[in-house]
């Protein structure tokens, strides 16, 4: 039998990874990944609870988790897609136009 | 049923005049700006005239309510107007003496700019004098006593483009609320004690306390503080040095304001308190002592000055410390006597002296004058009558005046009359050195043909030059004819108060008796007690016995010849041996020096009092409190907002990995604190 | 026995997410990302949630990650160049996750004594899913169907090629 507390740990180091990944990257569309790599984190520790707790609510929960991470995905590239046409980059440090 | 005379009518018609006068002016011509000032000032004397005819069947004192003012608990004071003796007579002089000053001063101020502003203020003052006479609580006098120094203010200041005038106007201010102080913590004190400051219920409440035998008591400390604001107000030491400067003002100024009437206006304060004072007799003592100082420092000065209005100036201070000696001995009738006597001829002496510098086209200084008295014939007899009656010669006005405060002031002392005696001596020896000076001998002026191209708008030196004439000449008749009266009241003025030793039934002080002897403290048998406290019935000299007749008669004789004494070495120094006024100054040396620059007094002031206060002011109160504290909090909150606002735009740098940095910390942070929550 | 799978899905879970952080390309990260997936699809059925599993295979494997490749391949991304970032990010971000992290770890270990989960013997089964998702929850589903529908639209709109301008009038 497995612990809880395993599963969260495991959670936990996955969120740890996707915020580093988020702070530490330089382009737009890995940082979008490490975002997505953060949702999953949270989406496990969520089953995680619903088993521990015998409550399906929380299965129900990721299942809107995905809904919205899915939506954000869509917008999200597609901003990228315009952000490049218009800096013709995908380098995060260079999108600085209201840098003071 | 007591009549109604509508007693604030006779304030207010001047106050109408100076509203009329001061908002629409500035459009009206000459003709007009002059007929309203004169209506209004006239109608107010045509209207005191009017309540004299209807004097004799008055219960005294009478008051009239015009409308409540203070109520705070038990304390009560409204607008309320009182007529007695006393009132009326200074009623009298105020509107006589002014009108008459108000017709003056259309010829004199004629060719000056603002014309109408003057006769505004003019007006003003004769509503705040007014006002203060006639007002039946201390608190309605006090408006008028600070009124008139407001109005003063602004006469002197008339021409305030002129450095030393304004400079003049703001000392004469500040120098009278250092006396007002004084008043004012006397007011508290009767409030707080009496708890009314209403005359009629104050006094009947004084009336019944005993007379202070202590120096330190309550009313004799009212008393002191009383005298601090007649101080100020009427140019006694130590707060005379406004009134010497005040000559920056037009002359009918000179002669209305600080001359005949607003100066007085402290020896009124104390007549009317003479309740108070009758109870204190150390503040007596103060009060008499400060009036013999005064006369005796003043007349030293005037002896050396050489502009005429100077002369006048300390002759005027010379003669309130007559006033004052008068009342530190409790002879408030002599006092309010001399007063009278003093404005007239004083009033005359100050407009004739404009006159006289009218006539020479504005210069001041008499050594440039001379030789005058048959160039213009009116001023000189008019300005001799002046001069012979201040100096006390016999017949005239004045003579009957001085005569009975020096004889009251040697029944209480015999120190207070001899300083008396020097003054007087001093008096007559100054005011003729002036007559000589100014009309006899040799016309030291500048050339008859003065057509200097003087703008005579006020930016100038006093006044009328460029009127087109050239040389000496007389004044037109609007100056002369008040000049003629005052002369005429300066002789026949004193005939109301001839001595019984001289034969006479002194109505003066039988007409005043009523209001100060109601009031009298009982008697102990002490015979140097004043006259005016014996057992009210007859004349004042009632108690004294065919022998005080007598002595009264040597002091007179001894004052006259003092008089005369004054005028022969006048006449000896000025006109026969003009060679040896030199030589005394010379041979005094310093001694001189010191009375001409008038013992320094102003500059004594200004070290110690002005100087460490304007210092004072500037490092603490400026650069410390208000540059340093109340600047620099609100220069410092500003810095403030701006270096936090500074160091917290950083956050905004448009990077957007610092923003993904500033989310990941405050999450980091959000998550630290709900763990920290949970596990507690 | 599940504790064995555990591990093992656990770890290669756990060496996907740090290829993603080490790789310069992001093709290699979408991959990576991909793997980080599946095996968290088996850690669900570990926990009896099958449901949730099929979904995470179908739509986050098979659509969200099939979006970002296709987005990498159109944009043509490139190998990460090297630029100087903020310092705020360095500074706090990551040694704050990897304290947080660690920190949550030594807690939550020490502080279990939660009991075990069983696989298998617990209500995962689709039809209690949508019991609860049709009842309870029937407002968050249909607000999300909304939701998703916005999405779309946005996407479409932001990444649309803009309309050549007018040529500017010269009557006006």
């Amino acid at each position: 039998m497995v612990p809880l507390s395993y599963y969260l740990v495991l959670s936990g180091i996955l969120f740890a990874c996707g915020v580093t990944g988020f702070l530490v990257k330089r382009n737009i569309i890995t940082i979008f990944m490490s975002i997505e790599l953060m949702l999953n984190g949270v989406n496990l520790s969520f089953v995680a609870f619903a088993a521990h707790w015998h409550a399906l609510s929380g299965q129900v929960f990721v299942f809107f988790v995905m809904v919205v991470a899915a939506a954000e995905a869509a917008v999200g590239l597609a901003i990228i897609i315009s952000v490049f046409r218009t800096r013709q980059t995908l380098n995060v440090d260079r999108v600085n136009l209201l840098k003071l | 049923m007591t009549p109604n005379f509508y007693l604030w009518m006779i304030p207010l018609l001047p106050l109408a005049g100076a509203a009329i006068n001061g908002l629409l002016g500035k459009r009206f011509s000459r003709q007009t700006v002059s007929a309203v000032a004169l209506t209004f000032c006239i109608a107010a004397f045509g209207w005191a005239l009017f309540v004299v005819s209807k004097f004799s069947g008055l219960v005294l004192p009478h008051v009239e309510t015009l409308a409540p003012w203070l109520r705070a608990g038990n304390f009560q004071v409204d607008f309320a107007f009182q007529l007695d003796q006393l009132s009326l007579v200074m009623l009298l002089i105020v509107t006589g003496v002014g009108s008459l000053i108000h017709i003056y001063s259309v010829g004199y101020m004629w060719e000056e700019g603002g014309f109408y502003r003057f006769f505004s203020y003019l007006n003003l003052f004769m509503f705040f004098m007014l006002t203060l006479i006639l007002a039946s609580n201390y608190l309605l006098m006090f408006i008028g006593w600070e009124g008139v120094g407001l109005a003063s203010y602004l006469l002197i200041g008339f021409f305030f483009v002129k450095d030393s005038a304004a400079s003049a106007g703001k000392k004469a201010f500040i120098v009278n609320r250092i006396g007002d102080f004084g008043l004012l913590i006397a007011l508290f004190l009767l409030i707080k004690h009496f708890g009314t400051l209403n005359f009629v219920p104050l006094f009947q409440n004084i009336a019944s306390m005993p007379v202070e035998t202590a120096s330190a008591g309550l009313l004799t400390t009212i008393g002191l503080l009383l005298m601090v604001g007649a101080c100020g107000k009427s140019a006694q030491i130590p707060l005379y040095v406004w009134l010497p400067d005040a000559m920056e003002g037009p002359t009918p100024v000179s002669a209305l304001i600080h001359a005949a009437t607003m100066v007085t206006a402290g020896v009124y304060m104390v007549a009317r308190s003479h309740t108070i004072f009758e109870r204190a007799p150390m503040a007596l003592t103060v009060i008499a002592i400060i009036g013999c100082l005064t006369a005796l420092f003043a007349a030293t000065i005037g002896v050396t000055q050489t502009d005429i209005k100077k002369v006048l100036a300390y002759s005027t201070i010379s003669q309130l410390g007559y006033m004052f000696i008068a009342c530190g001995v409790a002879a408030f009738s002599a006092g309010i006597f001399h007063l009278m006597t003093h404005a007239f001829f004083k009033g005359l002496l100050f407009l004739a002296a404009g006159s006289v510098i009218h006539a020479v086209g504005g210069e001041q200084d008499m050594r440039k004058m001379g030789g005058l008295r048959k160039k213009i014939p009116y001023t000189f007899w008019t300005m001799t009558a002046g001069t012979f009656a201040i100096a006390g010669i016999p017949g005239l006005a004045g003579f009957f005046s001085k005569d009975e405060i020096l004889w009251r002031a040697y029944q209480a002392s015999w120190a207070y009359w001899a300083i008396g005696l020097f003054t007087a001596f001093l008096t007559s020896f100054y005011m003729f050195r002036l007559w000589f000076m100014t009309f006899f001998g040799e016309y030291k002026g500048e050339p008859e043909s003065r057509a200097q191209g003087h703008d005579s708008h006020g930016h100038d030196t006093q006044v009328h030059e460029g009127h087109g004439h050239s040389g000496v000449h007389e004044s037109p008749m609007v100056m002369v004819l008040p000049l003629i009266l005052l002369a005429i009241l300066s002789v026949v003025g004193g005939y109301v108060g001839v001595p019984g030793s001289l034969g006479g039934q002194n109505h003066f002080d039988k007409f005043l008796g009523p209001v100060f002897r109601s009031t009298a403290p009982a008697l102990n048998a002490h015979h140097e007690q004043p006259g005016e406290t014996a057992p009210p019935e007859q004349t004042t000299e009632g108690h004294e016995p065919e022998a005080g007749h007598g002595t009264e008669i040597i002091f007179t004789g001894i004052s006259v010849s003092a008089g005369f004494l004054g005028l022969f070495l006048a006449w000896l120094l000025y006109v026969n041996k003009p060679q040896l006024p030199q030589r005394i100054a010379a041979s005094l040396g310093s001694f001189y020096h010191a009375v001409l620059n008038k013992y320094y007094v102003d500059e004594i002031y200004a070290t110690l009092f002005v100087k460490p206060l304007i210092d004072g002011s500037t490092s603490i109160l400026w650069h410390g409190v208000d540059q340093g504290v109340i600047d620099a909090s609100v220069n410092s909150t500003a810095d403030g907002a701006r270096e936090v606002s500074d160091s917290l735009r950083h956050m905004q740098s448009g990077n957007l990995r610092s923003y993904a940095g500033w989310i990941a910390a405050g999450a980091a942070a959000v998550i630290a604190y709900m763990i920290w929550m949970g596990t507690r | 026995m599940h504790l064995a799978l555990f591990l093992i899905f656990g770890a290669i879970c756990v060496a996907g997410a740090i290829n993603l952080l080490v790789q310069s390309h992001p093709i290699n990260g979408a991959l990576s990302l991909v793997v980080v997936m599946a095996s968290l699809a088996v850690e669900y059925l570990l926990l009896g949630a099958e449901f949730v599993a099929a979904v995470q295979v179908i739509v986050y494997a098979g659509a969200i990650m099939v979006l970002f490749v296709f987005v990498i391949m159109l944009l043509n991304a490139g190998v990460e160049e090297h630029t100087k970032g903020s310092r705020v990010a360095l500074l706090f971000g990551v040694p704050g996750m990897i304290i947080g992290s660690v920190l949550i770890a030594w807690l939550l270990l020490t502080n279990s004594g939660t009991g075990a989960v069983a696989a298998g013997a617990l209500p995962g089964a689709p039809r209690d899913l949508a019991q609860l998702l049709f009842h309870e929850f029937l407002l968050p589903f249909e607000v999300t169907s909304v939701l998703v529908l916005i999405a779309i639209m946005g996407a479409v709109v932001l990444a649309s090629k803009p309309e050549p301008l007018p040529p500017p009038e010269e009557e006006r």
